[in-house]
């Protein structure tokens, strides 16, 4: 994802100006700058696809909050595993899913990661240890439970990062997967996405107490980080992740971003449930990609020319992957029936709405 | 053959299933140090350990949910309920997750798990503990569903069901659980019940009584009662519901002509409106009378003895319900 290849910090930078940068490579930042561009203008294009009717559905932008991706699967190894909500995209593309698959499953084509059967909420890519992509608010966080326990019971060196949003901890799944990964010390980190909002919510109005303050009855250590700097949290992941691969069992995070979008594709950006100049500040002032563009402008570790260079790579990625959906073809006919079951029993019968005895309707 | 009980059949299966493979593990409430709340996995935990049999705490759609990523991360979990009254808790889990995720990844990740426990109710324990949950799974695509009513085809079928690669819920009975029967012995080599095929469980010609569960056992009792009576009555046990034996559901109906549902559970989209909506649709022709069900009256389970029995199936409907549809004043009237 990123190149390491080379160390190169430049003599005679002020101090100031490297505040913060400490600890990465000068390409390492500049590669985690480009991937997180990579998630914005992908996004942007769902967007436009979105609003000419190319993608249907329900369809939640990530924007906003590309360093919570980054941050939290950049670190990961290939056979680590992801699992998270319906606002998926990105989180897939970090975990190395194929921008082109991706894409397709939002045009519901079968070449889609999920061969046009799961759709925007539902991104899966079993090889990228991506397992989705799930529509129920907190379902996913059992889920994640359960392959943390398959980690430990087969004695695998793994780890399972579980992104909810923070609307998710108000649910009952929430409470019983953190006490079981707490007790059978699961090797999970489990990340709240904690962009203020359940949809048109504000989480303040519908909790007593903090994201962060959330899992301290259940015995899972908890930690909370500015998740629109990217190196402040991609610091405390590797920190997590060594814990977590050291059998100290699960980990929680409070990861404090923002929706620069609405909701979904259906949802106004803002209105009554926040203002707009609530938004605009926050897009001016805690976009994850420009504060960490500056960053590295101030470094001088950037230049101006680099940037569009990276911009105009990362664009034509994502233009590809619209033509390729675009050019993808739709599920064959005998599809709407495949995959229901993974094993067709020998006697039996498995589906009742009597299309098998009338023919090609 | 061995005569053992039902109850001793389903530890049986498991024992030889966990020793088959190691990815099957048991978890639920009281599964380990308590050996199951009706004593099922009794002698696992000592046998297999505390890696494989695991004591949840009562939360079930968390241990629900668990158990789906334990599958979808590769292993062959088998979650125990203590009644399926509670998993109603984990619906969410057993319909959105386990039933959809194969569909939903396109085929990348199948659901290899059984859901297990008693269905349905036993004695005076009223209306929370005592309901019949099979149309609530079966409704689902994408879940199998299982209800043995005999020791032999709990061994044979919670086998097939640990050893299916899609998410089955296996629906045991209280009452069941002290019943004897045959069952072939350990040493006769791999006793598997294949999902999906009905069993007849009487031979009879002139009406047939199609059911499942411990429901098996009320027609059986009520072929006894109309056989006193000169009338020859056929007991077809589905004993799975999905994938279901619509070749032998036809089959009986082409025989007698004539059909009773019996079922534990309510009427109204119940099983035995699926069973009448594929007959009439597959064997309309064959048909001499309109096709009767005996279910649970259309109410909650009363704790009252005498309410509690006058809601319950028993022979005597059946044996009504068989009248009916022969036409006929039986005896029993």
């Amino acid at each position: 994802m990123t190149d390491t290849s080379t160390m190169s910090r430049e003599a005679g930078k002020g101090d100031e100006s490297m505040a913060g940068l400490e600890g990465f490579e000068k390409d390492q930042l500049k590669g985690f700058l480009k991937e997180m561009l990579l998630y914005r203008r992908f996004e942007e294009k769902a967007e436009e696809a979105y609003a000419i009717g190319k993608i249907g559905g329900f369809c939640h932008l990530h924007i906003g909050q590309e360093a919570v991706a980054l941050g939290f699967i950049g670190p990961l190894r290939q056979d680590d595993y992801v699992i998270t909500a319906y606002r998926d995209h990105t989180q897939a593309l970090a975990k190395g899913v194929d921008p082109n698959g991706v894409m397709a499953e939002l045009y519901g084509r079968d070449s889609g990661s999920a061969r046009g059967k799961g759709g925007s909420m539902h991104i899966f890519d079993v090889e990228k240890g991506f397992m989705g992509g799930h529509g129920i608010v907190g379902a996913q966080v059992p889920l994640a439970a359960g392959l943390g326990f398959a980690i430990k019971y087969r004695e695998e060196d793994r780890v399972c990062v579980c992104f909810m949003g923070d609307a998710a901890v108000n649910q009952g799944a929430f409470h019983e997967a953190l006490n079981m990964a707490a007790i059978w010390k699961l090797p999970v980190l489990f990340v709240v996405e904690n962009n203020e909002y359940g949809m048109g919510t504000a989480f303040s109005r519908v909790s007593a107490l903090p994201v962060k303050e959330r899992a301290a009855g259940l015995g899972v250590p908890a930690h909370h980080v500015n998740a629109q700097d990217i190196l402040a949290t991609w610091t405390l992941v590797e920190e997590l992740l060594e814990k977590i691969r050291a059998g100290e069992g699960p980990q929680y995070v409070d990861a404090r971003t923002y929706r620069f979008k609405g909701h979904s594709m259906s949802d106004p950006v803002s209105g009554t449930y926040r203002s707009k100049d609530e938004v605009e500040s926050k897009v001016k002032q805690e976009d994850p990609i420009s504060l960490l563009r500056d960053r590295l402008f101030d470094a001088e570790f950037l230049t101006e020319d680099e940037l569009e260079e990276m911009d105009r790579e990362v664009r034509a990625v994502v233009d590809e992957a619209a033509e390729f959906a675009e050019e993808a073809p739709f599920p064959a006919r005998e599809e709407l029936y495949n995959h229901v079951y993974s094993e067709v029993n020998e006697h039996g019968r498995l589906f009742f709405d009597g299309r098998d005895r009338e023919g090609e309707d | 053959m061995q005569t053992i009980t039902y109850r001793e059949a389903l530890n049986q299966a498991l024992d030889e299933e966990m020793e088959r493979d190691d990815t099957v593990f048991l978890m639920g409430e009281e599964v380990a140090e308590y050996d199951g709340a009706y004593k099922v996995s009794k002698g696992l935990l000592e046998k297999f350990g505390d890696r494989r049999v695991v004591d949840s705490p009562i939360a079930e759609l968390g241990f629900a949910g668990l158990g789906v990523g334990a599958a979808m991360g590769g292993l062959r979990p088998v979650i125990e309920f203590m009644t399926f009254n509670f998993s109603i808790l984990a619906l969410d889990q057993v319909i959105n997750s386990a039933a959809k995720t194969f569909y939903m990844t396109g085929g990348q990740i199948p659901v290899p798990m059984v859901f297990r426990g008693p269905t349905g109710a036993a004695l005076q324990l009223s209306a929370q503990h005592s309901q019949a949950c099979e149309t609530w799974y079966v409704h689902a695509p994408g879940i199998k569903l299982v209800t043995p009513g005999t020791p032999a085809d709990a061994k044979g079928l919670l086998k097939a069901a640990i050893r299916d690669n899609d998410p089955v819920a296996f629906m045991e009975g209280e009452l069941l659980y002290n019943v004897k029967g045959e069952v072939p012995d350990v040493d006769d080599g791999d006793f598997v019940i294949p999902l999906g095929k009905a069993d007849v469980k009487r031979e009879g010609s002139d009406v047939s009584i199609i059911t499942h569960g411990k429901m098996v056992h009320v027609a059986l009792q009520a072929a006894k009662k109309l056989e006193k009576d000169g009338v020859d009555a056929e007991v077809l046990d589905l004993r799975s519901l999905r994938p279901l034996d619509v070749e032998a559901i036809l089959a009986t109906v082409h025989k007698t002509n004539r059909v009773v549902y019996l079922e534990e559970g309510w009427p109204y989209a119940g099983i035995g409106a699926q069973i009448a909506a594929t007959i009439q649709e597959e064997a309309f022709d064959y048909l001499d009378a309109p096709i009767l069900r005996v279910t649970q009256a259309d109410v909650p389970m009363p704790y009252a003895k005498n309410l509690e029995q006058m809601a319950k199936p028993d022979a005597d409907r059946v044996v009504r319900a068989c009248n009916r549809v022969l036409y006929r004043n039986g005896s029993a009237d």
